[in-house]
């Protein structure tokens, strides 16, 4: 198809044709075009069908604001829904489709819902879809969600990579009109850091769309020649394409740059878009102003289209929205249109200007104190009504109208701290009202400075209030043209529907039916109709809704107010916000010192905090977990088997007031701790509950190393900071996390020292080095830590060395060590020793549980005063009945236990009020042959021996059980001792 | 926002963990104070519409404990001073 709607001029490359599609038609367009320019071009203006009424519409704007013209772009992954083809800039190839239609866009079956519209005005879903509950999920939103909508999100993985940015400067410019490009060139010139933002991919805002002279040349043309001059500054940043989307804390904005948006696909090695950061000192908002439509019966047609994208259509993209066109306005603004449209030579049928007497336009129909009343066009407007002055009614056909109902500051991002817009009647708008943003100036149109002049001017005093500026670039000659603007808002007339919200729906009788009802509070009529809640924020609606809700209550608009605006200022995609934080790089793994050795062996692996931990190490011919598990437990504890405790957090504390501090942050005591031991410590939080525990070695007279569990390194770590920081400064106490220092593996069974007797230099014999013994070693030379601890319950050390020489240590302990045959056992078989030893850990170790209910209490020494200490004393946390750790064993062995069933005692009601405790961890016993846990039970160390049940309603478990004592395995604990 | 560090200037909060009221610091001794003192230590907070002192930790930087002195309101902050030093001035040196 040709450009039948191209007409001569406009800022679009004609050289090059880019071919694109829309609804799998083929179209062409330039490029500058965007892909609402290029669909006009092509006589295309039905692009979208409305969310509710399903109403045929075409673009209102030529901008970010557009609420009617959203499609789907791109396809497969890169689909995209909801995007404004008023600023989706054209590239080759583009594809585009219409959404929210069904068979097609001409012939779309939920149409119906126009002529429903009776059903679906406000609080339709309130009153209608109140009962019965059940039928909410069943019916009411499958059928609402279908009928009502945007576009679909596609199901396949995005393939493109976006990012995140920091930058830092002095002065950020938002908006490159006339008023942003001359405080940019004021600030620098002066020398400062500047970075001038806008979302266009071509700067100079209005003055693109406009026929005004700045200087001595056109306004389009100056802000070319500004651009330049400010490329040619070192200390500016040019950013098009970039939104400025919010104003956060203390000089931080946030911007989204749509780096590749543009292109069919992100050039190798670029993101699609990036999210930055902006640091700066100062800010200047100049983002211009907005149009608003009038409302009227029948004023949402593909056709209608405001004023100044008509005229923007028409000066920036060469393209004439149709043949015969009329303006329908309430300001001198309306006037330019017609006069602009007409120098392109598109046949001006009238101008309707609401206001009476004034000056006629000459050379065009100029109807005063008229009002476009109706129209008509199914797929397309093709006729306007109009009310004369005189009360007589005249149809006019045509096929585009502009509306000009007035400019609205955009006043978005000054309100983003919660300042609110005040009304300046001279503009019959909002402006910036008080306590924006500290830092924040505004400038230009944002701050209801209309004209060119008034823009380039108030560009310039910005940022010379900013920074005190003395030397300062002329202003060039502008047009300096006063607002002139009777509000008229909506046109009384008739009981059809007159658009206020195009994108929700949003109609005057809504407005009316909020008031009927009494939700007259702006609040509350943004939240009962909807208004100003759509994807584009009411960025064109907003105020015409208050207006006319102004009217409807005899309110002035100052006393009824406005509703402020939130970031974004435009829609951000999920992708932007996620930056890299996809997929593993979400939530990074830390690989333990072993993770290479596990994995040439093909261990499984697991997730423990943030590291990935071996899970198990299967041999050949093991085909289930069970056997690797049951195999690693039974070697373990016949000869020896090796464990990477690297996770496990460890932090050196240091001074001559170490042992006192630990006294204080653990419940037991340790700076009566002999040199060369360590002692098992119980970490308490101030309320009494149990934090973490571990075991803790005094290395020297003032040096220990404390070791952590391996999900709470971090918040350990932070919380002896605190304490010693903020409780005890003046303590002589250093602190220093070394986990990732040193690589440290557990040896376990009855062989574990004399395969390490083959490892280190030291005489670790029996005598030499007791239970509970804590050094210094060498191996071969190498310095490292030799700790003669148990978690499994068999005679256990566990050995350190620098972290960088944990591999060659493991190869060489199952080399060096081979005649008794060590393996490497994982994080289950872990598991299952420690159960069977009645350790706790993480199911145990659940942030509500105290000393007590782990069978420790008396490890919480009174002696002292100790975090904790005198809050685990509380009444409701000392009962004698309280939970107990115990053992669970079944009465018959082959039954199976769950962990998180509960106890029962027999004969009693499945009911929390009988409800005894829980089961805490649970495993399979290769020694004893059944499965074992530890739970919690209601005075459970009184209930030893008996006999009670395990029911699991939800797995369908009723387990008879006997309550054993948490020690399973060697309880006297002879074998770690041996 | 924006925390201007007592030694490394301004960083961005992001780095820090923030804790809560500043009054956690006022701890009572735990071998003469008793259950009522410690419950009102650290469970009883102002909560104002204002100017609050509150604990931040510079966990992504120099470790340091933090009080900062902000406005709940506008989130201007208006001090912020090393923690040791503040508990010091409170007189936590025994």
């Amino acid at each position: 198809m040709t450009q039948s709607h191209r007409i001569e001029g406009g800022q679009i490359d004609r050289s090059k044709t880019l071919r694109f599609t829309f609804d799998g038609i083929p179209y062409q367009g330039h490029p500058g075009d965007t892909l609402a320019s290029a669909l006009l071009a092509n006589g295309v203006r039905l692009m979208g069908r409305s969310f509710k009424y399903h109403r045929p519409r075409g673009p209102l704007s030529a901008g970010s604001e557009e609420p009617n013209a959203l499609v789907e772009l791109r396809s497969g992954g890169r689909q995209e829904p909801n995007t404004r083809a008023t600023v989706a800039e054209l590239y080759e190839g583009l594809t585009a489709s219409s959404q929210n239609r069904w068979p097609s866009l001409r012939f779309d079956a939920m149409g119906i819902n126009d002529k429903l519209s009776t059903f679906f005005a406000a609080g339709f879903y309130y009153k209608t879809f109140m009962w019965p509950k059940s039928f909410w999920e069943k019916l009411y939103e499958p059928i609402i969600r279908r009928a009502a909508g945007l576009g679909s999100v596609t199901r396949e993985e995005d393939p493109d990579a976006y990012d995140k940015g920091f930058l830092h400067c002095d002065l950020l410019v938002i908006g490159a009109g006339p008023a942003g490009l001359m405080a940019a060139l004021t600030a620098g010139q002066a020398g400062k850091r500047v970075i001038l933002a806008d979302e266009d991919f071509r700067m100079g805002g209005r003055l693109n769309a406009e026929t005004f002279a700045v200087g001595d040349s056109q306004g389009a043309d100056w802000a070319t020649a500004t651009v330049a001059e400010l490329a040619s500054l070192p200390n500016v940043r040019l950013m098009t394409r970039t939104t400025v989307v919010g104003a956060f804390d203390h000089g931080i904005y946030s911007a989204v740059e749509r780096v590749s948006d543009h292109l069919p696909t992100p050039a190798k090695g670029k993101p699609r878009q990036v999210l930055w950061r902006i640091y700066t000192g100062k800010a200047i908002l100049a983002g211009g102003a907005t149009e608003r439509p009038i409302a009227f019966e029948n004023n949402d047609r593909p056709g209608i289209m405001l004023s100044g994208a008509l005229r923007a259509y028409a000066n920036r993209w060469g393209v004439k929205a149709g043949e015969r066109v009329a303006v329908f306005t309430n300001n001198d603004d309306g006037l330019r249109t017609a006069i602009d449209l007409q120098a392109k030579g598109i046949d001006v049928v009238a101008v309707i200007d609401s206001r009476d007497g004034g000056d006629l336009l000459p050379g065009i129909r100029h109807l005063r104190g008229a009002d476009v009343i109706d129209t008509s066009g199914k797929l397309g407007l093709t006729s306007i009504t109009v009310r004369q002055g005189n009360g007589r009614s005249e149809t006019i056909a045509l096929n585009a109208l502009g509306i000009s109902g007035g400019w609205n500051p955009n006043v978005n991002i000054h309100s983003h701290h919660r300042s609110r817009p005040v009304y300046d009647p001279t503009i019959a708008a909002f402006v910036p009202g008080q306590d924006g943003p500290p830092g924040l100036l505004v400038a230009g149109a944002a701050a209801g400075q209309m004209s060119t002049h008034a823009a380039l001017k108030t560009g310039r005093d910005a940022a010379i209030a900013a920074f005190d500026l003395t030397t300062v670039p002329d202003l060039p000659q502008a047009e300096d043209a006063p607002v002139k603007i009777t509000p008229l808002w909506h046109v009384a007339h008739g009981k059809g529907r007159a658009w206020i919200d195009q994108q929700n729906d949003v109609t005057v009788k809504d407005v009316q039916l909020a008031k009927q009802e009494n939700f007259t509070s702006v609040e509350h009529l943004k939240r009962y109709t909807t208004l100003g809640m759509a994807t584009d924020q009411g960025k064109t609606g907003n105020v015409i809704g208050l207006a006319v809700m102004a009217e409807l209550t005899g309110r002035s608009i100052p006393e009824t107010g406005t509703t402020i605006y939130r970031p974004p200022y435009t829609p951000v995609a999920l992708g932007a916000l996620a930056g890299r934080s996809r997929g593993r790089e979400f939530k990074p793994f830390r690989l333990t010192p072993s993770h290479h050795w596990a994995r040439e062996q093909g261990a499984t692996f697991v997730e423990v905090g943030n590291w990935l931990r071996t899970q198990w190490v299967p041999k050949p011919g093991e085909t289930e977990w069970r056997q690797s598990v049951d195999r690693e437990v039974l070697a373990t504890r016949k000869s020896v088997g090796i464990c990477d405790v690297t996770t496990l957090g460890k932090i050196d504390i240091q001074g001559t007031d170490a042992g006192a501090f630990l006294d204080r942050v653990y419940a037991n005591t340790f700076s009566t701790l002999a040199v060369g031991k360590c002692r098992y410590g119980l970490m308490l939080r101030e309320d009494g509950i149990v934090f973490d525990d571990g075991t803790t070695a005094r290395m020297g007279q003032n040096e220990y190393v404390m070791t952590t569990t391996t999900a709470n390194a971090v918040t350990v770590f932070r919380h002896l900071e605190f304490c010693r920081q903020c409780l005890w400064p003046e303590m002589d106490v250093q602190l220093i996390s070394t986990t990732e220092a040193w690589a440290q593996f557990s040896v376990a069974g009855p062989n574990a020292r004399k395969l390490l007797e083959k490892i280190v230099d030291q005489d670790i014999s029996d005598a030499a080095f007791p239970y509970m013994a804590a050094g210094n070693i060498t191996v071969g030379g190498l310095r490292a830590r030799l700790f003669r601890i148990s978690f499994s319950g068999e005679l256990a050390y566990e050995i350190a060395v620098p972290t960088r020489y944990g591999d060659a240590l493991l190869r060489e302990m199952l080399a060096k060590g081979a005649e008794y045959d060590p393996i490497v056992y994982g994080t289950e078989a872990l598991g299952v020793m420690r159960i069977e030893k009645g350790h706790v850990a993480g199911g145990e170790l659940n942030g509500t549980s105290t000393a007590l209910n782990m069978g420790l209490g008396k490890m919480v020494s009174k002696k002292k005063d100790s975090i904790g200490m005198v809050l685990s004393q509380r009444e409701g946390l000392t009962d004698e009945d309280g939970y107990r750790l115990v053992g669970v064993r079944p009465v018959d062995p082959k039954a199976s236990l769950t962990a998180g069933s509960h106890f029962l005692e027999k004969g009693v009601a499945p009911m929390a009020a009988n409800d005894g405790g829980w089961l805490t961890s649970k495993v399979s016993s290769p020694h004893l042959g059944c499965d074992i846990a530890l739970g919690y039970l209601k005075a459970g160390d009184r209930k030893i021996g008996q006999r009670m049940r395990i029911v699991n309603l939800l797995a369908g478990l009723d387990t008879e059980v006997e309550i054993i004592s948490p020690h399973m395995f060697d309880p006297e604990g002879e074998r770690l001792r041996g | 926002m924006l925390i201007h560090h007592p030694i490394l200037g301004p960083r961005d909060a992001q780095e820090f963990v923030y804790l809560g009221d500043a009054s956690l610091i006022d701890r009572p001794d735990g071998m003469t104070a008793g259950v009522d003192a410690f419950h009102d230590y650290l469970y009883n907070r102002t909560n104002p519409a204002g100017e609050h002192q509150e604990l931040w930790y510079h966990e992504q930087g120099d470790r340091s404990w933090l009080v900062v002195t902000r406005n709940t309101v506008t989130h201007e902050i208006t001090k912020v001073e090393l923690a040791r030093d503040v508990a010091r001035a409170r007189g936590r040196t025994k």
